[in-house]
């Protein structure tokens, strides 16, 4: 569904993703993995076309994206829920998720189905985003990708900063999505939270692949975890 | 006269003055807000509109109103297809760098103004109002039967005066409208608040920049049809406006249009009335001063609520 392929991208001259390849499957979670620093965020701002492609190519059902202009490669179903969550701080609940369902001409009813995963933003749905608690932040940057009907999902880091019970409630909004055939990129830092989603990990290493696991090889033998944080 | 009917009199005229500057300098703003561009050619897109206006008004025959009329839909539209067209040639192969559009902008404001002097040469023409009438205000004295009005002489505005107020007022409406409740302004603002997630969810920021550029031109070219009846068009008009609107937004926080319409409002009254009293030059005079003691003061504008 969604394949890197030998990607090399930087900023400025400075190269930060070095021959990095992926692939993740329809209905499936892949975990990326790695340090601060690694080049995650930086591979989902490639995915998105955000920061030109240097080398390699980005497919989206084989159909490569790496030379569109930026706003298209959303166009082709994919839902972005960014580091620090980037919402438009001074438009509404509404307005934010209209700019969601504007962009693949969703209709109403993917807005109702949104907003029952979510029912926080219904009751919050006239107020600017940025008077939103954290955690209903987080919850409207993902309706918001949602609101795309995305075929590919990505998430950085969705749960920074959030309570048990609101990690739980994104966990189980992207367990969904995968069951529905989704495809998900997920960049997690902790490691219990990997595990618990994951069907496979990838590490990621200054820019480069590290391995590439099935989720219960690593639920077995914790050694490997360890090896890439190097806590 | 004595000094109040002499001070209704500055009043109308900075009310005339703020009303052009609001719509000229919004377009400013626009620019400023959206794109984060510093549109130093906005001057000049401002004479266009005048001399666009001389253009269109003389090959119309008929009725003075019916070449007003042309040019106001002509000029800012025309106006608005160069600067979208200066947009998407020269600023977006920039990737909107703030410091190279400065240049690029000043190099656009020598193009356009000599452009004009070779063609339309270095004379003021006037277009001629839509209708004028001479409008008589009265003033009250105290009589020997009580409160009194009275027609003091001199003091009088035209129709036509009052109407560029009215015109700039549903413009500005207009145009908040446009940002609030419509899909396009919608997608400006989000285009505002962060490029890269607005790119992320699909929106052509590219055709919404040139469509903002073009706007801003646009709101600039159109005040200067409504003011070339007063003034008359020449190839050197745009410094002035350039000059204010850069106050304006500056004090009105950079962007904000709020702010900005404010801020146009109150440089405009003081600059009619300190006109009016003592020399156009203290009035701009004393502006650039406001500005400067805001810029080390309140560096987000009078009216802004936080820093650009
Ligand atoms: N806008 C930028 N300009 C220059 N360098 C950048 C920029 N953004 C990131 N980098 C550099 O690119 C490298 C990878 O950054 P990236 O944000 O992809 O890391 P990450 O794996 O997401 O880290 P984290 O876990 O902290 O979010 C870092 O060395 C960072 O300093
Ligand atoms: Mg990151």
């Amino acid at each position: 569904m969604l394949e890197l392929d030998a990607i090399g991208t930087g900023y400025g001259k400075a190269q930060v993703l070095r021959d990095f390849s992926l692939s993740v499957n329809a209905g499936e979670i892949l975990c990326l993995f790695g340090r601060n620093g690694a080049g995650k965020t930086t591979a989902m701002k490639a995915i998105m076309g955000l920061l030109p492609l240097w080398s390699g190519d980005v497919r989206i059902d084989g159909e490569a994206v790496g030379a569109l202009p930026a706003h298209q490669v959303p166009l082709r179903g994919i839902g972005y829920i960014p580091q620090g969550r980037r919402l438009f701080t001074e438009l509404t609940v509404a307005q934010n998720l209209e700019i969601g369902l504007r962009a693949r001409n969703s209709g109403p009813e993917v807005l109702d189905e949104v907003l029952d995963l979510f029912p926080r933003l219904r009751e919050r749905y006239r107020q600017r985003a940025e008077t939103l608690s954290g955690g209903e932040q987080q919850m409207l940057a993902t309706a918001r990708a949602l609101c795309l009907r995305p075929k590919a999902l990505l998430l950085d880091e969705p749960t920074e900063g959030l309570q048990p019970s609101m990690i739980e409630a994104i966990r189980q909004v992207i367990l969904r999505m995968r069951d529905q055939g989704v495809a998900v990129l997920l960049v997690e830092q902790r490691v219990d939270a990997v595990l618990s989603v994951a069907d496979r990990v990838a590490f990621i290493e200054n820019g480069r692949n590290g391995e590439i696991l099935s989720a219960e090889a690593l639920r077995a033998d914790h050694t490997l975890v360890d090896r890439y944080v190097g806590i | 006269m004595e000094l109040g009917p002499y001070l209704l009199l500055a009043t109308l005229e900075g009310a005339v003055t703020a009303a052009v500057l609001a719509l000229t300098a919004s377009g400013l703003a626009l620019v400023f807000g959206v794109m984060r561009v510093v549109n130093v050619a906005h001057g000049e897109f401002f004479m266009l509109g005048a001399v666009i206006a001389w253009w269109v008004a003389s090959h119309i025959g008929g009725a003075p109103v019916w070449g007003f009329t042309a040019a106001l839909v002509l000029a800012p539209l025309i106006v608005g297809a160069i600067a979208a067209a200066a947009d998407m040639t020269v600023l977006k192969r920039l990737d909107y760098d703030p410091e190279r559009t400065i240049v690029a902008t000043i190099g656009l404001l020598y193009i356009l103004q000599q452009a004009t002097l070779m063609t339309y040469g270095p004379d003021a023409r006037p277009v001629e109002p839509p209708f004028n009438q001479r409008l008589a205000l009265p003033w009250i004295e105290w009589t020997e039967t009580g409160l009194g009005l009275y027609w003091p002489w001199g003091l009088s505005t035209t129709s036509y005066k009052l109407a560029v107020i009215g015109a700039a007022v549903v413009v500005l409406l207009g145009i908040w409208a446009l940002m609030t409740r419509t899909r396009i302004g919608l997608l400006m603002r989000a285009t505002q608040l962060d490029r890269d997630m607005a790119l992320a969810f699909g929106i052509p920021v590219e055709r919404v920049y040139a469509l903002v550029f073009g706007l801003g031109a646009a709101l600039a070219a159109l005040a200067a049809v409504l003011i070339v009846p007063i003034q008359q068009a020449h190839y050197l008009m745009g410094h002035d406006p350039l000059l204010l609107s850069f106050i304006v937004v500056i004090i009105g926080g950079l962007g904000s249009l709020p702010g900005t319409i404010l801020a146009a409002i109150f440089i405009g009254l003081t600059d009619g009335i300190i006109s009016v009293f003592f020399s156009p030059t203290l009035a701009k005079i004393l502006a650039t001063l406001l500005v400067a003691l805001v810029l080390v003061f309140r560096p987000q504008g009078l009216f802004g609520t936080r820093a650009a």
